[in-house]
């Protein structure tokens, strides 16, 4: 008991200190920063963090993120997100990694289409998915999500924000919060933006447990989200065996193009899954091998996949990581 | 003040619901800018008063990865540098994580029958630690041994990558043994080393629910009893810093034929049991 006491005074000091020098540490960038009549006033705009859009296929537009971990200087610009126009309004699909980064979208929307934004559909709940949500509120969208999506972002949305907060300060984050979706899918669902159907499904664990994908009919694009990395490695957040039973069940869709959720803003179909279906079987096979010979968690993250490392960007970031998760769950098989 | 209550204080079932919520709250908002030298000193006295601690690393080191690449599941292994001899054994390893909320991981009690103290097993670190090893030899002397951990956010950030799985599995084990290891000094019984793994959420219950503004419970394994033909091997007292899916890799000497058993609870009152028979030649399973 008196070492709880303990600590609680001491953590209740540090605190109250640091929160006084992250104040004004904020007050102090906002004063030095320019106001943009357009966006959110808070918003730094700059060369690294304008938004290139691709029209992919007709109506449907991409902003492809940055490989490269969430930081101050890209605003957590670091996923693709994009947006889809029917003829009664527009559905965005992810909303980037800060409100900076979701007002940014927002901009590129208004000064592509005038018609209302209808629905915010985010594919799953990391941060550079989902922390631009804010800055669409006032459209009044429906946000659209998992059936799972609203728990995952309960339990983990403010640990998300305080790490993030660590990671880029308090300025990149400004009006960041989380925004869970009204709508859920649970299987399957239609929505409609105006002669044009968009399907949305949601998958049984695989990159996280609440994973969705978006197939446009007409131009026939699937929005993988994070579902499909290319360049940037695939990152497990769900469970390596989930996520590539996923990935076969989605290879059967006829799509002509897909949208990976870090990547090339189009790519082929299925085709463009080869890499990481690679990854993922070669990650497997070296667990399996090692499991099988006893080693410990801390040999495999270390060797795992090791053949793998020319082949990705952030492979030391992440690999690692993907190492452990993936041992964790095979040592059960 | 016995080890058994110090457990309890460190984990939050004697706590008033309140002064944990409070408690964490505060740690939640404030970046951590802890002395390190600090955490250890205030903490020492009350885990063993004013006993002196020898340095540890003639009998046991400690491996874990300078940077964790999952802080809710970095890998810990104890390795014991003298067999467990009658006339001077480990009778129990204490797991320390100075910045943790929880900072006393686990006790592992140990029985001079498990031949060798060696554990593994694998920890959520909050906040850039040391991490220690505490080892009791029978005469009651301390030893220690530390290592650094860089990791930051373990104990918050929810580690089930399957929600619904986790729950509907808990309680599911698993044993795996490996392959005989001679050790020099005994060459006349041979040490197996064998894991124990544990299905279980392990929730820390500092994880917030943004929609309710509660805390999630928390709801974690605190008693791991591993036997040998009914005899403790291994008694573990576990706590909210122990990872999801708690496992841990342990030493036994196969005596013929025979039966290792696991007996788990949990802070929900929950029990679970299971065995498994020995086979004194076996390969990996």
């Amino acid at each position: 008991m008196r070492v709880l006491q303990n600590n609680r005074r001491k953590y209740a000091q540090s605190s109250s200190r640091t929160n006084r020098i992250t104040a004004l540490t904020a007050i102090a960038m906002l004063c030095l920063f320019p106001m943009s009549a357009q966006s959110d006033p808070h918003c730094i705009t700059g060369a690294e963090t304008e938004t290139t859009l691709e029209e992919v296929a007709p109506g449907v537009f991409v902003r492809a993120g940055v490989h490269a971990i969430m930081s101050a200087e890209n605003l957590g610009a670091i996923a693709n997100t994009g947006f889809i126009v029917g003829s009664r309004g527009i559905a965005v699909i992810d909303t980037g990694g800060s409100a900076c980064d979701g007002m940014q979208l927002r901009n590129a929307i208004k000064a592509t289409s005038p018609l209302p934004i209808l629905y915010v559909i985010n594919t799953h709940m990391h941060p550079d998915h989902v922390f631009g949500n804010a800055a669409f509120e006032a459209d009044n969208p429906t946000y659209v999500g998992h059936e799972n999506l609203a728990r995952a972002l309960a339990a983990r949305g403010s640990h998300y924000l305080t790490s993030n907060r660590e990671i880029m300060g308090d300025a990149a984050l400004e009006g960041t919060k989380i925004i869970p979706p009204g709508l859920t899918v649970e299987g399957r669902m239609e929505i409609d933006l105006g002669g044009r159907v968009l399907e949305i499904v949601a998958h049984p664990t695989g990159h996280t447990d609440n994973d969705l994908t978006v197939y446009d009919q007409r131009t026939r694009t699937l929005w993988t989200g994070d579902l499909v990395f290319l360049e940037h490695l695939p990152v497990i957040d769900g469970t390596l065996m989930g996520w590539i039973a996923v990935l076969k069940s989605l290879k059967t869709i006829p799509a002509l193009r897909a949208i990976p959720g870090h990547g090339p803003a189009s790519i082929p179909w299925p085709g463009g899954v080869a890499d990481q279906e690679r990854y993922l079987s070669v990650l497997v096979e070296d667990l399996r091998r090692m499991i099988a010979a006893g080693a410990s968690m801390n040999d495999a993250i270390s060797r795992a996949a090791g053949s793998e490392r020319e082949n990705w960007q952030l492979f030391d970031e992440f690999n690692p990581r993907n190492a452990s998760v993936g041992f964790a769950e095979l040592e059960w098989e | 003040m016995s080890k058994a209550n110090l457990m309890r204080d460190h984990t939050w079932r004697s706590c008033p619901a309140l002064a944990l919520l409070a408690f964490a709250v505060v740690l939640m908002s404030a970046v951590p800018t802890f002395a390190s030298e600090d955490a250890w000193a205030d903490l020492k006295p009350d885990l063993f008063d004013e006993r002196p601690i020898k340095d540890g690393s003639q009998w046991l080191t400690i491996e874990a990865p300078y940077r964790a690449h999952d802080a809710a599941l970095v890998p810990i292994k104890i390795t014991a540098l003298k067999p467990q001899s009658v006339d001077n054994y480990i009778k129990s390893i204490t797991l320390v994580i100075d910045k943790n909320p929880a900072p006393v991981a686990a006790v592992f009690h140990l029985a001079q029958e498990s031949g060798l103290a060696s554990i593994s097993t694998r920890v959520r670190v909050n906040a850039y630690s040391d991490i220690r090893a505490i080892a009791e030899t029978d005469d009651g002397t301390l030893y220690m041994v530390s290592r650094f951990v860089k990791a930051s956010g373990g104990c918050s950030a929810p580690a089930q990558k399957d929600f619904d799985e986790s729950v509907a599995s808990m309680g599911r084990m698993k044993l795996r043994h490996y392959t005989p290891r001679p050790v020099a000094d005994t060459a006349s019984s041979s040490v197996h080393e064998a894991q124990l793994m544990i299905r279980h959420p392990n929730t820390s219950g500092l994880q917030m629910d943004q929609v309710t503004g509660y805390f999630i419970p928390a709801h974690f394994v605190d008693e791991i009893t591993i036997r040998q033909d009914g005899k403790t091997l291994l008694h573990i007292e576990g706590a909210i810093s122990l990872s999801e899916d708690p496992t841990v890799r342990f030493h036994f000497v196969p005596q013929g034929e025979g039966e290792l058993s696991a007996h788990v609870e949990d802070t929900d009152g929950n029990v679970f049991e299971a065995a498994w028979p020995i086979e004194p030649d076996a390969a990996m399973n």
